[in-house]
């Protein structure tokens, strides 16, 4: 690690200062008392098993779809389709969901499962238009997303219509058996918790100690050079894509079975973009994924109960993390930035 | 006909503001990645400003500031601070489009000033093209100019050719004595302004007033446009004007397919985006291959230092 342990925690406190400061700013622009704003959404996302449920339920996709980023980040690809693959992820989830009969056990599974494959599928996609057709991943990917949140739409709007009315509030709620099981007399469901650490560290140990781990950074860094040296970058790149798209499928499966227990039209509802904000927070490393998506998450629980108590917009939550990301990023440019002349004199 | 044309040519400006202000800053080297949040941030503040002051122009000039100031951010901090554009240009697309959403609340779903209509007398009477181009208001004539105006601008003036030689072969500029990083930065404020102006366009006048992600997917679109025209300013605006038509071709199919009333206005989104992915693809290179003039003229290449920060010696 380069710079002093000064250096490091300056970097951490001066961006949470600065977001901090601009969001009293934002919040005394909109009238509101500033400080009580702010434990609001505190309290609104940690106080009571409730909200900490809801919390940890915000969190598991977030944390899933970052997993999956961490992924195509290290082979240098702007995966942004990851929405759009969160999406896929869900309406393949309820399809399976709407269809397949029989007990828990095996609907979740073939649930679950059906999930990655729509991700995959979706994230295939964008790895095909890549490898074969040249396009530039970011808008294949943003093209790609429009498909799948069209098609989202027409099925609640059509085929997959409420008896009755067509209405884009989202489809008849999925029978009790695809409800992932909830503990604590809470909406918590330890298998979406117990699925989210366990490919957190999966992926921490596959870009770690793994072959594929190894090509993958190989790929990102310089595909050329990679290239010369015998990794086949395009099959990486794809199968980069085939992960991302299918860990962001699953947490579109866990949204449906988890949070939603229907298709309504924003499934993914900006979480596949919230998460690529926590992976360039945590610098492009699965071991801050985890704890950063937690934060952000709490900020979107938390901010949903400042429309209840003070009237004001929860789209605040969504403004108090793109401030953080943006002065992190940035102070972290102008830090880097000076060790680096520090270096040169 | 007539009123088709019309209302292509009138659908196809906010796009076209933004569009060919995002090629003038690609064109130096410089990607702003932020248009889908900018123009979400400048739509509210220029409705924002013209509903409380009931000056629509007013409200143009703010949209223009507005996004030259996110643009500027993204220069900024590649030249300044090396750090890599698109991050910073994505972390600020949601960022714009959290603001607006925040900042635009209170003016949501409320009656505001417009754009105001203003033919051109005796010229809007030719048959065919007269309507839709002499029978506008300021907002699409301006785009109308705007386009042939960049056009000389980047092929002809001294300044654009500079520009150009900025985005293509920084270090050969700054060997011959150009201030690549200051170019650079002109080019950014320039094409941020035109997309705030994009911005205004949409919420003072084609798609009137302001609510929560009200211009979401034209900055996506404006960008993919900027590829598909080849980051030349009649070609944008041809692209531009293609999108125009599918989304008034969209309106009309609205009546005829009930059924698909809901999704066919965001169709043509997809839609743009395969028609870039169908010109970029292999096997039309290949098949272009053996015509270098057409293909050339077919497949421009993006400028070759697009995205890459040059620090000077």
């Amino acid at each position: 690690m380069t710079g002093s342990i000064g250096a490091r925690i300056a970097g951490l406190v001066a961006p949470v200062i600065v977001a901090l400061a601009a969001t009293i700013g934002l919040l005394l622009l909109a009238d509101a008392p500033p400080f009580e704003a702010l434990k609001l959404i505190g309290e609104g996302a940690f106080s009571g098993k409730t909200r900490f449920a809801d919390t940890l339920m915000a969190w598991a996709p977030v944390a899933i779809a970052g997993a999956g980023l961490v992924v195509t980040f290290a082979a240098g690809l702007w995966n942004i389709g990851v929405e759009g693959q969160i999406v896929a992820g869900a309406i393949a989830a309820s399809l399976a969901a709407r269809t397949v009969p029989g007990d828990r056990g095996l609907v979740l599974t073939v649930t679950l499962a059906g999930g990655v494959i729509g991700g995959a599928l979706w994230g295939g996609a964008a790895g095909v238009l890549k490898v074969k057709g040249k396009v530039n991943e970011i808008f294949g990917g943003i093209g790609l997303g429009f498909v799948a949140q069209a098609f989202a739409t027409y099925l609640i709007i059509g085929p997959w219509k409420r008896s009755g009315v067509a209405s884009t509030s989202g489809t008849e709620p999925f029978r009790p058996e695809t409800w992932l099981p909830t503990a604590f007399d809470t909406r918590l469901a330890p298998i979406a918790i117990g699925l989210a650490l366990a490919i957190l560290i999966g992926v921490g140990l596959v870009m770690r100690g793994t072959r594929f781990g190894l090509r993958l950074r190989a790929v990102g860094s310089n595909p050329a050079s990679a290239r010369l040296l015998g990794v086949p970058a395009d099959a990486t790149t794809m199968r980069a894509f085939l992960v991302g798209g299918g860990l962001a499928g699953l947490a579109g499966a866990v949204i449906v079975t988890g949070v939603q227990h229907k298709l309504v039209p924003a499934i993914a509802g900006g979480r596949g973009f919230l998460a690529v904000l926590v992976v360039l927070l945590a610098g492009y490393r699965v071991r801050w994924v985890g704890p950063i998506a937690l934060f952000f998450a709490a900020i979107s629980v938390g901010s949903s109960q400042l429309q209840l108590r003070l009237d004001l917009d929860s789209s605040l939550g969504a403004v108090i993390q793109g401030l953080l990301v943006l002065s992190a990023v940035l102070f972290g440019g102008w830090f880097a930035k000076r060790q680096g002349l520090g270096r040169q004199t | 006909m007539e009123a088709t044309l019309a209302s292509i040519v009138a659908a196809a400006a906010p796009l076209i503001y933004a569009a060919v202000g995002e090629a003038i800053t690609e064109r130096a080297g410089i990607v702003n990645l932020s248009l889908d949040g900018s123009i979400l941030l400048s739509a509210m503040a220029g409705f924002a400003v013209a509903f409380t002051t009931g000056n629509v122009g007013l409200g143009f000039l703010v949209a223009a500031l507005v996004s030259a100031f996110v643009a500027l951010m993204v220069a900024w901090s590649g030249i300044r601070l090396r750090l890599n554009q698109v991050a910073v240009g994505f972390i600020l697309t949601l960022l714009g489009a959290a603001l607006s959403s925040y900042l635009g609340e209170g003016f949501a779903h409320q009656p505001g000033p417009s754009v105001t209509s203003a033919p051109i007398p005796g010229l809007s009477k030719i048959p065919l093209i007269g309507r839709a181009i002499f029978g506008q208001n300021l907002s699409v004539y301006g785009s109308l100019i705007l386009v042939v105006v960049t056009a000389w601008f980047l092929a002809r003036s001294r300044i654009g050719l500079q520009l150009r030689a900025v985005g293509e072969r920084p270090e050969a500029a700054h060997a011959r004595g150009i201030n690549v990083n200051r170019h650079r930065y002109l080019a950014a404020l320039v094409g941020g302004a035109l997309v705030g102006v994009a911005g205004a366009a949409f919420s003072l006048d084609q798609k009137l007033g302001w609510s929560d992600g009200h211009t979401a997917g034209f900055g996506w679109i404006a960008l993919a446009i900027v590829i598909f025209g080849g980051w030349q300013p009649i070609r944008v605006a041809i692209g531009c004007y293609l999108f125009g038509a599918l989304q008034v071709v969209a309106l009309r199919l609205q009546d005829d397919l009930p059924g698909l009333a809901q999704i066919l206005p965001s169709l043509p989104f997809p839609l743009m985006i395969f028609a870039l992915v169908v010109v970029n693809s292999a096997g039309l290179r290949r098949l272009l291959t053996r015509s270098p003039r057409l293909s050339r003229w077919l497949l421009p290449e993006p400028p070759a230092a697009l995205g890459r920060n040059f620090v000077p010696e």
